[in-house]
């Protein structure tokens, strides 16, 4: 039997490419937004662009959320992609202050307005970055281990998440001088800012990782 | 690491390099201000030619949807989207919310948007909020006028607004767009060069990524719509095009419609200088501006 990965489907942003990523490697995916879908899958991704405050009150009202907690809880693979990173911390300083889900303590914040030079930073930050390891040992058990140091992946974002713990920084970016974790780990939980799914094969490559960890729970 | 130190250093993003692919039912076209449409093959042999080849996102634009208020790209872009791993912006006629959804679904990350928008404006907040903003690329289409001023021009060049574009590119930013995309129509297609003045106009006003687009011709005049006029990306169509033309074997056949006479006859365009993506990043890097370098593909 083929492993199933459910894509939380809450009303935000495209799940084509996401979809396409998995099964590039071979799974088999279920778009979905039934908690019961979600609890038997072996593996979830949450998706998402657009605001952190309106993604929240999307995955509250139905109470996706709590499914989310509950299937990580158990062990589980779990994947968040840009703004589903975001979503797993504690906070987002977005339009106010909003709740996240608080899987992985932290703050999201905006990119400044200026940068060091004082020039205007221009945000959503678009563009092909490069991607470092924050800790090698970490990197290479994780979805990013035969990704080479440097590698270039596509970025779409405007706020940047600040983990309190920085060992659960996976890989760090930098953008006009402002260094940030733009992917983090922590058990079974991966959060990606940037979108492999856009990335070309280096990014197919990181969707392949986690399928195998998926499947034999080890990278 | 240290969280959010602050570096002082250059500020430049990689530029992206994007081929455009102007679409007009089956075919990739190609025109002169965009008018006059050539046929020059089928867009998907053009995009994975394109997507090998080391570009950083493609754009599909439906050149002719606005005047027939019809959108007939679908089945096109789901079958680039299923094999092309690099952002894709499809824009062409969409007009409502449920136009967007439809395209999205088919497989593009992005919609160019403009007529639409400036018959209505609040349709730009309106879709930005839907799909987010980073999903919405707005287009200006500038056409210059005996007074200098730039003025916003919608369906395709043809039909002019009367806004003058920077202050419309600011409220454009204002209303929520992600990224805008500046078309000279004076330049377009003519292999003239883009028109600095006009790009550095617009990425002065709106804090957000500006692509320049219409008239690429040499590497000079590519890095002068950088470091001069601003420019994040440029989008890219007949130097790419001419040049890979005669690489693309299987898109000479199939053709079902449209001006096919010029592709038939083998010959190059004139006045346009072919190139390719690994020619133009290569000569962006010589000159310390940054992009993804195609090996990385």
């Amino acid at each position: 039997m083929s492993l199933q990965v459910a894509i939380v489907d809450y009303g935000l942003g495209n799940l084509f490419s996401i979809d396409n990523a998995c099964e590039m490697v071979g799974l088999k995916t279920v778009i979905t937004s039934d908690i019961a879908v979600i609890e038997e899958s072996d593996g979830l991704i949450l998706p998402g662009v657009g605001a952190f405050g309106d993604a929240m009150a999307s995955l509250k009202k139905d109470n996706l959320s709590g499914a989310i907690l509950d299937f990580v809880k158990t062990g589980k693979p779990f994947l968040g992609i840009c703004l589903g990173m975001q979503l797993m911390f504690s906070e987002s300083e977005e339009f106010g202050a909003n709740e996240g889900l608080n899987l992985i303590e932290g703050r999201v914040v905006k990119f400044p307005d200026l940068n060091a030079k004082g020039e205007i930073i221009r945000v959503p930050q678009i563009q092909w970055n490069q991607i470092y390891p924050n800790d090698p040992a970490v990197w290479s058990q994780s979805p990013l281990k035969n990704v080479k140091e440097g590698e270039y992946m596509h970025f779409v974002h405007s706020y940047y998440a600040k983990p309190v713990d920085s060992s659960t920084i996976l890989s760090f970016s930098e953008y006009e001088g402002v260094r940030y974790a733009s992917a983090v780990i922590k058990d079974n939980m991966v959060g990606i800012q940037y979108h492999p799914e856009k990335s070309s094969d280096e990014g197919i490559k990181i969707y392949q990782n986690w399928a195998n960890y998926i499947k034999n729970k080890s990278y | 690491m240290d969280c959010d130190i602050i570096l002082i250093k250059g500020s430049m993003h990689n530029i992206r390099i994007i081929p455009r692919l102007d679409i007009k039912g089956p075919n990739l076209v190609k025109g002169i201000h965009l008018e006059g449409l050539r046929v020059l093959g089928k867009p998907e042999d053009f995009a994975r030619y394109y997507y090998e080849n080391g570009a950083d996102e493609l754009i599909y634009q439906d050149v002719v949807a606005s005047l027939y208020e019809r959108n007939s790209l679908h089945d096109i872009i789901s079958r680039t989207a299923k094999e092309i791993v690099i952002p894709f912006t499809v824009g062409g006629g969409l007009r409502t919310i449920e136009d967007i959804r439809s395209v999205l679904r088919a497989g593009a990350d992005k919609v160019s948007l403009n007529t639409a928008t400036i018959k209505k404006s609040s349709f730009i907040k309106e879709a930005a909020k839907k799909f987010g903003s980073s999903t919405i690329v707005v287009a200006i289409e500038a056409i210059k006028q005996p007074d200098g001023r730039y003025l916003a021009f919608i369906d395709n060049g043809r039909e002019e607004t009367g806004l003058e574009v920077v202050e419309w590119a600011q409220r454009i930013e204002e209303l929520g767009a992600g990224e805008v995309i500046i078309t000279s129509v004076d330049r377009e297609g003519t292999g003239e060069g883009f028109d600095i003045e006009l790009i550095k106009k617009i990425a002065n006003t709106v804090h957000i990524p500006v692509i320049a687009h219409g008239g690429a011709s040499s590497l000079e005049n590519m890095k002068d719509a950088v470091i001069e006029g601003n420019a994040c990306a440029l989008a890219i169509a007949s130097i790419f095009h001419y040049g890979a033309i005669n690489k693309i074997t299987e898109t000479a056949r199939n053709m079902e419609e449209g001006n096919n006479a010029f592709k038939d006859s083998g010959k190059i365009f004139k006045i346009i200088k072919p190139s390719d993506i690994g020619t133009v990043k290569r000569f962006l890097q010589e000159n310390n501006i940054p992009c993804r370098p195609i090996n990385s593909k």
